[in-house]
């Protein structure tokens, strides 16, 4: 009864607060039909506390632009934990928007409550972006080429995001974030502390080594699902950052379950062979059963693909 | 205040299950996805008859949940013009009912369930329409990585690595199925404790293959039966892309054991496998994984019987082999490695008495193979599934 009287109290204090973020509502049980429910923005502008964020290495989706903020709840913080990853408080919020240069396509919203983690995908339409459970399709154009762009179902970023059978966010790890963006946050309230820790190299610093660079792309591109606790594990194929086995890193190592996606080739990664190389041959396909990743892809990255081929090439 | 209360009330009297029907028609993609999303534990959701063109893998993470259609034939989902996703429809709950629909041309693997404990796969069509072919997806069904696995009255067709696979899971049943024109018609892969029982697997490049493969989260497979199958003339040739492991699958094999412990094949209806009726071998590729045993252990075949079998011999050296023993091998083939590998078949055993798996055919010394007398290893025990999984098909 203590219980339900505290909640109701909560629920008043929501109801009655000044316009900001609906912290009510990301603690609730129900998927808020439309973006501008959880006030995340007022006039395009974030809100207190919900702040701006980029990554070293991002994830590649079709050269659409990203941008992210994250929100903490007031009077908590982020908890740095001491192997570089971040403990966001129940109450937080990832939000992810994508889109083209003058087309916002969709949002995706990752909001920790009591019970963990949920991801919720909504498509813009006008100026509001209206929540799809069941994912679309939008054809779009993208450096002259038009390509069905796909927004995931729910279950669908569930697959991405899972790691041993709950949602985890997968971006915002503190060695994949810039050290003054750090700083900004510890600044902002946001975060406790940002000591200096290991730091993937971004992907396209080229003062940094091939090897590393390859190994940060892989593991942001490769590792949510291929590691020991997600999606990809049966394949026997782990590349995270952290992966010390080189068979399970793919080197030399044969395929369990590819089916055609081995495109006729005997190893993951043939060191010094690129075009003898699976991982290379899937990155670069755009085939469904064939391309990897299996979602959020329809375009081959280029770059991405040029960066694994001289990491394999100068493999001995 | 209502509002909460209303919560409360839901929070606390589970919901009665529900049926969702899903029909054809426009925008059956979002609709049926979201049906899929959108179900609760206890809910079915029925496909009602009819052809729904998909242009995206279709997933289920609720668990207690029955996705049912109108019949393998009567509802189709159809992939043929799928753009995203490595496989038809991905169930990654527990205790879930897939029945009575079919899947046709997924562009990756059929049907998959990853870490889904007590799915029952029953009365589905899992195929590729164009017949075998390279560029057909790897598997028909598939889970994986699960715990209690029933597969009965399926039947799949054309896939370019094996129709019915089993993968890492343990406590399985396949029954009463069909497996054609597959490179593999049931694979059981690193798994234990399975009954492979009263299936056919007919033309297919290898009709039943129990593997163990190295570098895998689990290994060491074991406790295996093959009993009461039709496993006959599995004469398509192997059509598995290269790098695959079935791509070494010798066309013409009918039972195939490779590098597991105590597996008993008996009672089965053996004819017309070109290669063998019975292929008994460790595991040849190269291996660093030092957990990992490549050989057979406790291996029994008994009591099949066995028709023509050994005239189209495949595997490297085959056919010089089958020259100097008169044009033809005997139905049984045994590399002559591992131990405790017994055949009590009224047929003949070749053996190469090879010194190990990966030595190469130069080194096979050729023979009819002797085995031990006396007790055999023990039976592994039958399988038995948590009663609703049957109760759910009956």
């Amino acid at each position: 009864m203590r219980l339900l009287a505290c909640l109701a109290g909560w629920m008043l204090l929501a109801s009655a607060a000044p316009p900001g973020v609906n912290d009510a509502l990301i603690l609730g049980d129900t998927l808020p039909p439309k973006l501008s429910d959880f006030g995340f923005f007022r006039d395009g502008k974030p809100r207190p506390r919900v702040h701006p964020y980029t990554l070293n290495t991002p994830l590649f989706s079709d050269y659409a632009e990203k941008e992210r903020f994250l929100y903490v709840p007031a009077s908590k913080t982020i908890t740095y934990r001491g192997d570089g990853l971040l403990d966001f408080p129940i109450g937080s919020a990832l939000i992810k928007t994508f889109g083209y240069p003058g087309r916002k396509l969709e949002t995706r919203v990752l909001m920790r409550r009591a019970s963990g983690w949920v991801a919720l995908p909504y498509v813009w339409n006008g100026n509001e972006a209206e929540l799809r459970r069941g994912g679309t399709r939008i054809p779009v154009e993208v450096h002259g080429q038009p390509i069905s762009y796909a927004v995931p179902n729910q279950n669908q970023c569930k697959e991405c995001h899972q790691l041993a059978g709950s949602i985890e966010p997968i971006g915002p790890k503190a060695r994949n974030l810039a050290q003054p963006l750090l700083d900004d946050l510890v600044k902002a309230g946001l975060l406790d502390r940002a000591p200096a820790g290991p730091k993937l190299p971004r992907w396209d610093d080229l003062q940094a080594p091939v090897a590393a660079r390859a190994r940060a792309y892989l593991d942001v591109n490769c590792g949510h699902c291929h590691n020991r606790a997600g999606a990809a594990s049966n394949s026997g194929l782990y590349l995270t950052w952290e992966e010390a086995d080189p068979v399970a890193r793919g080197i030399g190592k044969t395929p369990v379950a590819a089916g055609r996606g081995s495109g006729g080739l005997e190893v993951a990664i043939a060191p010094g062979k690129p075009d003898l190389s699976i991982l290379l041959y899937r990155m670069n396909s755009t085939e469904p059963g064939v391309a990897m990743p299996e979602l959020g892809r329809s375009m081959v990255h280029q770059e991405g693909v040029a960066l694994v081929r001289d990491y394999i090439a100068g493999m001995k | 205040m209502k509002a909460l209360a209303l919560a409360l009330l839901a929070a606390a009297a589970p919901l009665a299950a529900r049926t969702v029907t899903v029909t054809p028609g426009a925008g059956a993609q979002e609709r049926l996805q979201t049906a899929l999303i959108e179900a609760q534990p206890g809910d079915t959701v029925q496909i009602a008859a009819g052809r729904y063109d998909l242009t995206d893998g279709l997933s289920l993470d609720v668990d207690k949940v029955t996705v049912r259609g109108a019949g393998p034939n009567a509802t189709v989902l159809s992939f043929k013009g799928q753009q995203g996703a490595g496989e038809g429809l991905l169930v990654t709950s527990d205790d879930v009912v897939l029945r009575d629909f079919g899947v046709e041309d997924t562009r990756g693997d059929g049907i998959k369930s990853k870490g889904a404990d007590r799915i029952v796969y029953n009365n589905l069509r899992v195929e590729w329409t164009g017949g075998p072919k390279e560029t057909n997806g790897a598997y028909g069904v598939y889970p994986v990585s699960s715990t209690d696995v029933l597969i009965d009255r399926v039947t799949v067709r054309g896939a370019s690595d094996a129709g019915i696979y089993v993968g890492q899971s343990k406590n399985i049943v396949v029954r009463n199925s069909t497996a054609e024109f597959n490179v593999a018609g049931i694979e059981i892969e690193n798994s234990y404790n399975a009954d492979v029982y009263a299936n056919t697997a007919r033309k297919n490049a290898g009709g039943i293959l129990v593997f163990d493969l190295p570098n895998l989260p689990q290994m060491g497979g074991h406790a295996i039966r093959v009993f009461d199958n039709r496993v006959v003339e599995n004469d398509t040739p192997n059509f598995a892309p290269k790098g695959n492991i079935v791509a070494s699958v010798p066309t013409g094999t009918g039972v195939m054991v490779m590098a597991n412990a105590d597996v008993y094949v008996f009672g089965n209806t053996l004819a017309g496998n070109g290669n063998a009726n019975v292929m008994l071998i460790g595991y040849k590729r190269p291996f660093t994984d030092k957990t990992y045993n490549p050989l057979l252990r406790g291996v029994v075949v008994r009591d099949n019987k066995h028709g023509r079998a050994g005239f189209a011999p495949s595997f490297p050296g085959g056919k010089e082999i089958a020259a100097a023993m008169g044009g033809s091998l005997p139905p049984i083939f045994w590399d002559g490695t591992g131990t405790g590998v017994v055949v009590r078949d009224a047929v003949p055993a070749l053996s190469l008495n090879l010194p190990s798996p990966d030595a190469s055919v130069d080194q096979a010394r050729p023979a009819p193979a002797q085995f031990a007398d006396g007790p055999l290893p023990p039976e592994p025990k039958p399988v038995v599934l948590p009663p609703p999984m049957e109760a759910a098909i009956k």
